[in-house]
C-alpha cells in the first residue's frame, strides 16, 4: 500500500544501493555490472556503496559480490525468498528502503528488475527512470539518469529531484563489470525483515530454461548474422548459419522471427533482448524498427539485405542490398566458398589486432 | 489451450491501454533535432492490443465482460472506440488537464483508483511496455497500488479452478505461475494477432454510450497526487543522438554482381579478409 | 445480435442517396463501406449532373463540394497529331436543373455520406461486406464472418461495377469482358490560375471534354478531360473485349493519350498526383441483373446503370436517383406487407418515374453502335482528311466541300451506302 506521505527531508537519505540479482546460486552479470557503476557513483558522492541480497543461503554469494566493488551487502534470509517473486521481494526492498534511507538504488533492467522496480517505486512513491545507459550527477547533487527514449533516436535526461531515493534500472552490458578482487574488504549485514506466508501470492509452478545452443554466442561474436520475418520459415536459418559459419561469426535475429517460434529467444536483437556490437552486423529480412536498432545500432559496420528499398534499416546501413534474401544469400554464400577455394586465405573477420 | 472449464472464470477483465504515436513514423526534425508528433497517427500502444486480444480470447473461451480503460486526452477515444469494435463490452477514458505531465507514479495511482471505482475486476491486464514512455513500470505499479499478486511479461493465462496460471518469459527460460484472482499481468507484445474490429463492434460504437469519461473529480482522485508537479522525474533535457555516419553504399539489380560489391567493400574496408 | 430494418452496402453515390432516402422514411438503416472513408476507394474526380438534387436535397449547392460548374462543352476528334474540335459554351447550363459539375469523389461521396448520417443512418466504414445472411430461402441481412452478421428486412446493394454481391444473391451471372469496359483516371495538378485562363474559364467555371478517334488508340472507348479547380482529371474507358483481344495495357493507352498534342496543350506543366483504375458497366440496359428478389435490391453500377452514349457520361446521377428509388420502393413494399420480391417489383416504377430505365432503354443501342470500330478508327480520320483539305490553301485548287467527302470516304473504304447507314444509326441511337 502506498504511503500517501509528502516525500520526506531528502538530507536523510545517504548511500547507493544496488539491488542483487541472482538465478540459481549465480549473480546475474548485470548485478556486478551495477557494481561497478555504483561503485563510481558512490565515490563521486563521497558516500558508500550496499548491495542488498533477498535471498535463502546466499552468504557466499554476498562475499563473492563485494569482490566485485562493494563495501558491504545487506542479505535478508529467508526461505520465502529462494526465488525471485514480485510481493514478497518488494516488501524486503521497501522496508530496507524505509529503514536505512538510501539516496539511490540501482536495479538491472532485466524482467526481475523491472517488475520489482516498477511495484516499488509506486508503494515508495518516488521516481524511478527505466532502462539507464549512463549517469551523471548535477551540480545540486542530483543524479543525472539518463536513458534512450524512442528506441535509441534520443536520449532523455531524467531528474528526481524532490524525492528520495533516486531509482533507475540500468541495461545490461552497457557497463563493463569491474575485476573481481576476492579480497576485498566488505560487511555482510544480515537484516530481518517480517515476511509471513499471506505475502506469498504467487508461486513459481514450473521453470523450463532455455537451452543454450552451443557455439559462438552473438554477444562475443565479432561478426553477426541476423535474421527476421523476412526469413519467413525456421529451416531458412540453416542458410544463415551457413553464412555465419563461412564468416567466423553467431546467427542472432529479431524479435519477430523469435516470436514466430523460429529461433530461440536466447538470440534476439533489441531493445528487450541483447545489445550486440560485432565488427559487421548483417541484417537479413528485417526492416529495422525502433526496438530492433536500439540492440545493434552500433555495431561497427552494417550491412543490410532486404527486398524494400524504403526499409528503415537501409538509412543506418554502410553497405545494403535491395534484393531477394532467397537469392543474395545464397550468392553470397557461394562467392566466399569460392574466394574460400581460390584465395590464399580465409575470409573471416580481421583480428582486432590487425586492424 | 486449456482452461478448467467456465467455473471460477473471471467476472470482469480491466485492460489498461494507452495510444501512442506510431513508433514507424516518428521522426527527428532534422532542423530542431526533437522528434516531430504532429500529424504522425496513432495506434493503440502494441502490446496493449496483445493485452486485448488475449483478455477477448478468454472472453471467447470462457465468457466474462472487458472494460478497457485508458487515462488521456480525448483523442485516445479513436483507441477506445477500437477496442470496444474489437470486442471489449465498454471502456472507461480517464481524461482531466491536471493529469498532463503525469509520470508513472502518478499514472499508476490514477489508474489504480480508476479501477477500483470501475470494481468487481478478477483480472488486469496491461501491456508489457510502452512503445512511447517504454518503461512497463505502470502495470506493476498499479499492482503495488491495489497490493495485488502481478505477473508480469506473460505470453499466455489459462483459469484453472478459478485460479490463473500464467506463462512468463524471462530471459534464460519460461517460467509458469500461479495465483489467485484479482491479480494484475502485463502481456508480451507479439504473443497473438489481435484481431480486427468487426461490423458488429463498429454498430455498437455508433450506437454510442460505451466510452465513459471520467474525471479526477468523478473517481475522487487527489489533484494533489497527479499532474506534472506531482511527479517524482522531470525530463530536464533531450538530446538527440548522433549515430555515426555510415557510408550508406546500396546495391541494387543482379544479386551475383551486388554480392560481389558488397564482398570487395567489405574486404577494401578490413572488415572481412580475402 | 445487431439489427436495422435496411442495410446498404457500399457508400458511393448510389448506397448514400439509398441510405438518405431510407433514413428519412424511417427506415432503421445501416450503410457499410469498405473504404476507410466515403469515397477513399472511389475514382478520384468526374462530371455529376446535378438533377436528382433537385428533388433530394434542394439546397445542396449550399455546402456541396463542387470543383466548377460545367459551362463549357467540347467534343474532340483526334488522329495521331491532329484533332478537330466542336466547343458548345452554355452559361445557362450551369444553373437549374440541367446544371452539372465537376467533383472529386474522395470529397463528394464523404459529403453525400454525411447527409445520409445527418438523416439518421448509421455509417460503418472499413468493413468489407463479404456475403449476404439467407434465412428461409430469402435476403436476411449481411455476413462479414462466422461471428458477425447483422440481420435487416432488406438489403440495398450498391457495391458499384464489380459487385459480388449481385451475383452471390443469385440475380445475376459473372460479368463478361463484352458488359465491361475499363476506366483509368489521372488527376493532373495545375494553379487554379492556370486552369481558368488556359481554358478561359471563371474561377468557379468548369469544362468538359470528350475525346474520340486515337484517343484510346483506335479501340473502342474514348477519353474524358474535367477541369476541377486545382487540378484537372484526364482519363479514358476502353472496351475490355479490346483490350484483350488486341493484347495491350490500358497504361499504355493513357500514356499515348496524355502525350497527345492536343492533350498536352491542355495540362501542360501539370503534375500526374493520382492514377486510377475501375471497371464500368458498358452495356447499360443490355447487362441489367434482376433489379430485386426477396429482401434485396440493386442500385447503381452495381445494377448496370450507366449510359455512355459517346456524348454524355451518366454514372452518377444515375445511382442517385436508383438509391432514391428504393427508398421509395422499401416504404411502398412495407405499406404493401413486407419485402417480399412482389413488393419490391415497384422499385422499377420508381425508377420509371425519374426516367432512369426510359434513359437506359432509350441508350440500349448506344453501346453497340459506339461498338462499331469506324466510329472510333475511320470517321475521326476522314473528318481530319476533310479539315486538312478543306483549310488548306495552297494553290492547288479548291474542292467542293461534298466532294472532299465521297472522296475522303471511297479512300477509307467505306461505301457510300454505309456511311450513310451508320449516320441514320447513330442519329436514332443517340
Ligand atoms: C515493447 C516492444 C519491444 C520490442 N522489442 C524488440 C526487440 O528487442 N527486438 C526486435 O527485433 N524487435 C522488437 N520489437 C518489435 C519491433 O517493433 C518489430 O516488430 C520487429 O523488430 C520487426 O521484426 P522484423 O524486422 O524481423 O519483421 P518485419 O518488420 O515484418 O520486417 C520483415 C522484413 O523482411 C523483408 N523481407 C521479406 N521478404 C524478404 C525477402 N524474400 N528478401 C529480403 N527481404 C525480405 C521485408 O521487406 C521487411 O522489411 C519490440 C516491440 C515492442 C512493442
Ligand atoms: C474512369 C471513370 C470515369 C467516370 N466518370 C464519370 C463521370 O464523369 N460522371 C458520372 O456521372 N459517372 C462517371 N463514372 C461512373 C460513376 O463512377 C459510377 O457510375 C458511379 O460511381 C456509380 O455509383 P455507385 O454508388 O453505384 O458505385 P460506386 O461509386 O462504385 O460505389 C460503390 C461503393 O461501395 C463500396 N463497396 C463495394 N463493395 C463493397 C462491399 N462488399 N462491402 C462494403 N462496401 C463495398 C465501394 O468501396 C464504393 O465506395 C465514371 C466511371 C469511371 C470508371
Ligand atoms: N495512460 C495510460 N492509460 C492506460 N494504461 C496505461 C497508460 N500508460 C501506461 N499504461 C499501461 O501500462 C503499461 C506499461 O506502460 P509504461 O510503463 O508506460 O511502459 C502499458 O502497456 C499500458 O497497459
Amino acid at each position: 500500500m502506498t504511503d500517501g506521505h509528502p516525500p520526506e527531508d531528502k538530507t536523510h537519505f545517504h548511500g547507493v544501493w544496488v539491488f542483487l540479482e541472482h538465478r540459481k546460486q549465480g549473480l546475474r552479470d548485470v548485478s556486478a555490472q551495477l557494481i561497478g557503476e555504483g561503485r563510481r557513483l558512490a565515490d563521486l558522492r563521497g558516500t558508500t556503496l550496499t548491495g542488498v541480497l533477498p535471498g535463502h543461503g546466499v552468504d557466499d554469494l554476498a562475499r563473492h559480490a563485494i569482490g566485485y566493488g562493494l563495501d558491504r551487502v545487506i542479505v535478508v534470509d529467508d526461505p520465502i525468498l529462494e526465488t525471485y517473486a514480485s510481493r514478497p521481494y518488494a516488501q524486503v526492498m521497501a522496508q530496507l528502503i524505509r529503514r536505512h534511507k538510501p539516496e539511490i538504488v540501482l536495479y538491472g533492467a532485466s524482467k526481475n528488475g523491472r517488475d520489482l522496480g516498477g511495484r516499488l517505486h509506486a508503494i515508495l512513491e518516488t521516481g524511478l527512470a527505466a532502462d539507464c545507459v549512463k549517469f551523471d550527477v548535477d551540480a545540486e547533487g542530483n543524479l543525472d539518469m539518463i536513458r534512450p527514449s524512442f528506441g535509441g533516436k534520443s536520449l532523455a535526461h531524467i531528474l528526481c529531484k524532490k524525492h528520495r531515493p533516486q531509482m533507475a534500472s540500468v541495461r545490461r552490458n552497457v557497463f563493463v563489470a569491474p575485476p573481481h578482487d576476492p579480497t576485498r574488504p566488505g560487511e555482510v549485514v544480515r537484516e530481518a525483515v517480517t515476511l509471513t506466508p499471506a505475502d506469498v501470492d504467487a508461486a513459481l509452478l514450473e521453470f523450463e530454461e532455455f537451452t543454450k545452443e552451443g557455439g559462438l554466442q552473438p554477444e562475443q561474436a565479432d561478426i553477426v548474422v541476423s535474421g527476421g520475418y523476412g526469413m519467413r520459415d525456421p529451416k531458412n536459418f540453416a542458410m544463415l548459419q551457413d553464412l555465419a559459419d563461412l564468416l567466423g561469426g553467431a546467427v542472432a535475429a529479431s524479435r519477430k522471427a523469435v516470436d514466430s517460434g523460429w529461433v530461440p529467444k536466447m538470440i534476439q536483437v533489441g531493445q528487450t533482448g541483447m545489445t550486440v556490437r560485432p565488427k559487421l552486423y548483417i541484417a537479413v529480412g528485417i526492416s529495422g524498427a525502433v526496438q530492433h536498432l536500439a540492440g545493434m545500432q552500433e555495431s561497427d559496420k552494417i550491412v543490410v539485405i532486404n527486398l524494400d528499398p524504403k526499409a528503415p534499416l537501409f538509412e543506418i546501413a554502410d553497405y545494403g542490398i535491395v534484393g531477394d534474401l532467397f537469392e543474395v544469400v545464397p550468392e553470397m554464400i557461394r562467392q566466399l566458398r569460392a574466394l574460400r577455394a581460390t584465395g590464399a586465405s580465409v575470409p573471416t573477420a580481421v583480428p582486432a589486432t590487425a586492424r | 489451450m486449456t482452461d478448467g472449464g467456465t467455473a471460477g472464470r473471471p467476472r470482469r477483465i480491466v485492460v489498461c491501454i494507452k495510444q501512442v504515436p506510431r513508433a514507424q513514423e516518428l521522426q527527428v526534425d532534422p532542423v530542431t533535432q526533437t522528434l516531430k508528433r504532429v500529424g504522425v497517427p496513432s495506434e493503440i500502444n502494441p502490446p496493449d492490443a496483445n493485452a486485448l486480444e488475449m483478455a477477448l480470447q478468454l472472453k471467447d473461451r470462457l465468457g466474462t465482460e472487458i472494460v478497457v480503460l485508458s487515462m488521456g486526452p480525448t483523442s485516445f477515444d479513436e483507441s477506445l472506440e477500437r477496442a470496444v469494435a474489437m470486442g471489449a463490452d465498454r471502456s472507461v477514458l480517464l481524461t482531466d488537464r491536471i493529469l498532463g505531465g503525469s509520470d508513472t507514479v502518478p499514472t499508476a495511482y490514477a489508474l489504480s483508483e480508476t479501477i477500483q471505482k470501475i470494481g468487481g475486476y478478477d483480472l488486469l491486464l496491461c501491456g508489457e511496455e510502452t512503445t512511447d514512455a517504454s518503461t512497463g513500470h505502470v502495470g506493476p505499479g498499479i499492482a503495488g497500488h491495489l497490493d495485488l499478486p502481478q505477473i508480469t511479461y506473460v505470453s499466455e493465462i489459462r483459469i484453472v479452478d478459478g485460479k490463473v496460471r500464467a506463462r512468463r518469459t524471462a530471459e534464460d527460460g519460461t517460467e509458469w505461475w500461479g495465483t489467485t484472482m484479482p491479480c494484475l499481468c502485463t502481456v508480451n507484445f507479439g504473443c497473438n494477432r489481435p484481431r480486427e474490429p468487426t461490423l458488429t463492434g463498429k454498430i455498437r460504437v455508433k450506437r454510442g454510450g460505451l466510452v465513459t469519461h471520467w474525471s479526477c473529480a468523478d473517481v475522487g482522485i487527489d489533484p494533489k497526487k497527479v499532474g506534472l508537479f506531482n511527479s517524482p522525474t522531470i525530463v530536464a533535457k533531450v538530446d538527440t543522438v548522433r549515430l555515426p555516419s555510415r557510408s550508406g553504399q546500396i546495391f541494387s539489380g543482379e544479386p551475383g554482381a551486388s554480392v560481389r560489391k558488397l564482398l570487395a567493400s567489405l574486404v577494401a574496408d578490413r572488415v572481412i579478409a580475402a | 445480435m445487431e439489427q436495422f430494418d435496411v442495410i446498404v452496402v457500399g457508400a458511393g453515390p448510389a448506397g448514400s442517396a439509398a441510405a438518405l432516402t431510407l433514413a428519412r422514411r424511417g427506415f432503421s438503416t445501416l450503410l457499410v463501406e469498405r473504404g476507410r472513408s466515403p469515397g477513399a476507394k472511389g475514382m478520384f474526380g468526374g462530371r455529376i449532373y446535378a438533377w436528382p438534387f433537385a428533388e433530394l436535397l434542394p439546397e445542396w449547392a449550399k455546402d456541396c463540394p463542387i470543383e466548377r460548374r460545367v459551362v463549357r462543352e467540347n467534343l474532340a476528334f483526334l488522329t495521331d497529331d491532329a484533332s478537330l474540335g466542336i466547343s458548345f459554351d452554355a452559361p445557362k447550363m450551369a444553373q437549374g436543373r440541367g446544371a452539372s459539375f465537376t467533383a472529386l469523389r474522395a470529397k463528394f461521396d464523404a459529403w453525400f455520406a454525411k447527409k445520409a448520417q445527418d438523416a439518421g443512418a448509421v455509417l460503418v466504414t472499413g468493413i468489407r461486406v463479404d456475403d449476404l445472411w439467407r434465412e428461409d430461402g430469402r435476403v436476411r441481412g449481411v455476413f462479414v464472418a462466422p461471428n458477425d452478421r447483422v440481420v435487416s428486412d432488406l438489403v440495398v446493394i450498391a457495391e458499384g461495377a464489380t459487385s459480388t454481391l449481385v451475383r452471390k444473391a443469385g440475380l445475376k451471372a459473372d460479368l463478361e469482358p463484352r458488359e465491361v469496359s475499363v476506366g483509368v483516371k489521372e488527376t493532373v495538378e495545375l494553379p487554379a490560375e492556370t486552369i481558368q485562363e488556359r481554358f478561359g474559364l471563371s474561377e468557379t467555371e468548369g469544362a468538359a471534354y470528350v475525346f474520340a478517334g486515337s484517343a484510346s488508340l483506335g479501340l473502342r472507348g474514348g477519353g474524358f478531360l474535367y477541369t476541377n479547380r486545382a487540378s484537372v482529371s484526364l482519363g479514358l474507358v476502353v472496351s475490355s473485349e479490346d483490350l484483350s483481344r488486341k493484347k495491350v495495357e490500358i497504361q499504355e493507352i493513357q500514356t499515348k493519350f496524355r502525350m497527345h498534342p492536343a492533350v498536352q496543350r491542355l495540362i501542360r506543366g501539370g503534375k500526374v498526383v493520382e492514377y486510377s483504375a475501375h471497371l464500368v458497366p458498358e452495356l447499360g440496359a443490355g447487362m441489367m441483373p434482376r433489379l430485386s428478389g426477396d429482401g434485396v435490391l440493386v442500385v447503381g453500377d452495381a445494377a448496370g446503370f450507366l449510359i455512355n452514349n459517346g456524348y454524355t457520361f451518366r454514372g452518377v446521377d444515375l445511382a442517385i436517383a436508383s438509391g432514391v428509388a428504393a427508398g421509395e420502393a422499401a416504404e411502398a413494399a412495407r405499406a404493401a406487407g413486407g419485402m417480399t420480391a412482389a413488393n419490391l417489383k415497384a422499385y422499377e416504377r420508381f425508377l420509371h418515374r425519374r426516367n432512369v430505365l426510359t434513359d437506359l432503354e432509350r441508350f440500349r443501342r448506344a453501346p453497340l453502335y459506339l461498338k462499331k470500330d469506324r466510329l472510333f478508327n475511320v470517321y475521326p480520320r476522314m473528318l481530319m482528311e476533310i479539315a486538312e483539305r478543306m483549310y488548306t490553301v495552297d494553290g492547288s485548287g479548291k474542292e467542293r466541300l461534298f466532294d472532299v467527302v465521297l472522296d475522303e470516304a471511297a479512300s477509307a473504304g467505306v461505301p457510300k451506302l454505309k456511311m450513310l447507314l451508320d449516320l441514320l444509326q447513330g442519329a436514332r441511337s443517340m
